[in-house]
């Protein structure tokens, strides 16, 4: 079971609103990062339509060319019927393969006979619905980011062959999606006239407690952690339980570079200045308490 | 459309019975259920009286197996599975994909309906259940709208059951990792959301503060009537407002839209609330029953009772009500 390996590094979608350009940057940028898989494509919420499909995969033939996997991912709550239409025709491309983040992504899927990827809100908890879903062309999964070392170590026991397993690795936590959009809410206005209030917050719109405590974040119809899950300290771990993948979740700024410190990481790199560096570098705090059965926000060495 | 109302214990599930329930939803003593509360819920003696008391009054009893089992402990959810499958109840209510295979190979004869945890707002979703485990019904979570309900029960293989009165997740449900976030517990792997082992009431010099691991979910001046700190309906603040940012405290309540849900095509109305007391589950039963005797009746004669209004109204979170997501202006 102890297939020690370099793990290789993903782009993961870009969770909040950005600009048409900086998004356009933010994949040139990628391109010549050390991240050898990119996962492109609105995931949050359809009403998000400055990069448009056409636009996604002329930016994924662009990553490709770079050498890059690139995965296209698909919207996480499926509400209108236009936002089924999409996932059809996202799910029928040829171009690339899809990370399945709802069941139906699933259903459209297999019934094509395509491979995918099963993303962090799928609910894959143990390993009898890992082999389920290998056994209809799964090749790799996210492991659900409130599980932890010790269920993922279990989970291997039973991994099926074939499939590939991905670690939410750095980055604000996606911890709900509701029909509600919070950002327009915090705005006073519905979500039918949001106003793309979501521009405004390249990190997500920050949540307090009333002792002014950072608690969560605003995405749209998603809430998020206010402090960043990292696990650049249990790389090694991680790499002796067989992780195949460690997925950077894009922040407004400084990705390439925290891309480059986990790279290092993963090259086992001493950690101690890496992980100062990368603590820098985070709009608020780190977490980490996920990996060990803990409250998610916590943070502490293992 | 059946009437589907929630018991924590034996008398509530007499109180739904006798106040008019098609069927009853229950779940055992552990965490395989999404309502694992100390004190509450059925062991063998419990549920074979009630399965007895429902059988002889022509009512049906489901068990929720409805939390995430991680692998070191998945044979207590194939247990649980066994044991509701040897009593003989009427449909387990499942989410998880391994679950479900297991009680679709090993009890085929037995109805399984695809629990709310689930996530599943789609018909292409709904299919995947049905054609890989031949779920006989759906939950839906509570974030479509009325119109986007009708779509999926068009499309659906299966008939749909949706949310009537109750308790209001926001999120939707088996998404939802707050709890977890700030205690190390959710209802995916825990079976509850803001657990009380985590709850703290402080007085303080101006009033009370409720706290969730530490967290202050919200504060109470003097004389305001201070809430359990459920995670997503604390006040918060965001910009420069104090707020409920996520939701308040409300219920649900869908009395004055159940001529459209019965027009739609909705197979059965859901109460929320297997932690609530037996006089609460008989007040709620008995009033959705006459509002459903009444809307089934003469739909286009259909009025929401004021009487009706204000029971519910007084038993809610907040002693206030919402139609949620059902209604556009409130997404």
């Amino acid at each position: 079971m102890t297939r020690m390996q370099t793990m290789r590094l993903s782009v993961g979608p870009i969770q909040y609103f950005w600009e048409r350009q900086r998004v356009l940057d933010f994949y040139q940028q990628a391109a010549d990062s050390a991240a050898q898989i990119i996962y492109l494509g609105e995931v949050i919420c359809s009403k998000r339509r400055l990069v448009k499909f056409a636009d996604w995969l002329a930016i994924g033939n662009e990553l490709k060319q770079s050498g890059k996997q690139v995965i296209l991912s698909s919207l996480t709550l499926l509400e209108a019927a236009s936002e089924i239409g999409t996932l059809k025709k996202l799910c029928s491309n040829d171009a690339f393969m899809v990370e399945a983040n709802d069941v139906a992504a699933i259903q459209l899927l297999t019934a094509a006979g395509k491979d995918y990827v099963g993303g962090p809100a799928l609910n894959i908890y143990n390993h009898h619905s890992l082999q389920l879903l290998a056994g209809k062309n799964l090749k790799r999964w996210v492991l659900p980011v409130e599980l932890g070392l010790e269920a993922l170590r279990d989970l291997h026991l039973h991994r099926p062959e074939g499939v590939e397993t991905e670690v939410f690795a750095l980055g604000r936590l996606p911890l709900a999606y509701s029909a509600r959009c919070y950002t327009a809410r915090s705005h006073n206005l519905p979500k039918d006239d949001c106003q793309f209030k979501c521009l405004d917050y390249p990190n997500g719109r920050m949540l307090k407690t009333r002792e002014n405590r950072d608690f969560l974040v605003l995405n749209g119809i998603q809430t998020q952690s206010a402090l960043t899950h990292q696990v650049l300290d249990q790389v090694t771990e991680l790499a002796s339980l067989g992780v195949d993948v460690l997925r950077i979740s894009p922040q407004n700024t400084d990705t390439m570079r925290i891309i480059e410190l986990f790279s290092a990481a993963c090259k086992g790199r001493e950690l101690t200045s890496l992980t100062e560096e990368l603590l820098s570098m985070l709009p608020l705090g780190a977490c980490n308490g996920y990996l060990t059965q803990q409250a998610g926000m916590d943070y502490g060495p293992q | 459309m059946e009437l589907v109302c929630p018991a924590g214990n034996l008398p509530a599930l007499k109180a739904a019975i006798d106040n008019g329930a098609d069927a009853v939803y229950v779940g055992f003593r552990d965490d395989t259920n999404a309502r694992h509360f100390a004190g509450l819920n059925f062991n063998e003696r419990s549920i074979v009286k009630a399965i007895r008391y429902a059988r002889d009054r022509s009512r049906k009893v489901f068990v929720a197996i409805n939390t995430f089992p991680q692998s070191r402990h998945f044979g207590r959810w194939r247990t649980a599975v066994d044991r509701a499958a040897d009593y003989g109840v009427d449909a387990l209510i499942l989410a998880d994909m391994g679950v479900l295979d297991y009680a679709s190979n090993q009890w085929p004869d037995l109805r399984l309906h695809l629990s709310v945890q689930a996530s599943v707002t789609s018909a292409e979703g709904i299919r995947f259940y049905h054609e890989n485990f031949g779920v006989r019904r759906v939950v839906l979570p509570r974030v479509l709208s009325v119109n986007q309900v009708a779509r999926v029960i068009t499309e659906s293989p299966v008939p749909v059951e949706v949310f009537g009165f109750g308790s209001l997740c926001v999120m939707v449900e088996g998404r939802c990792l707050l709890s977890s976030y700030a205690t190390g517990k959710s209802p995916n792997t825990y079976g509850a959301c803001s657990p009380a082992s985590h709850v703290r009431w402080e007085e303080t010099p101006t009033g009370t503060d409720t706290r969730l691991n530490g967290v202050l979910i919200d504060h109470y001046d003097e004389g305001e009537k201070a809430g359990y700190p459920t995670l997503c309906k604390g006040r918060f603040q965001v910009g420069k407002n104090t707020f409920y940012a996520l939701e308040e405290p409300t219920s649900l309540n869908t009395l004055s839209i159940l001529p459209q849900l019965k027009q739609i095509g909705v197979s059965a109305i859901k109460v929320e609330g297997r932690q609530r007391s037996p006089a609460y589950v008989a007040q709620v039963t008995a009033v959705m029953r006459a509002a459903i005797d009444s809307c089934m009746q003469d739909p286009p004669g259909y009025q929401a009772k004021e009487q009706w209004m204000n029971a519910l109204g007084g038993v809610s979170e907040g002693a206030q009500t919402t139609l949620g997501a059902y209604h556009r202006p409130w997404q």
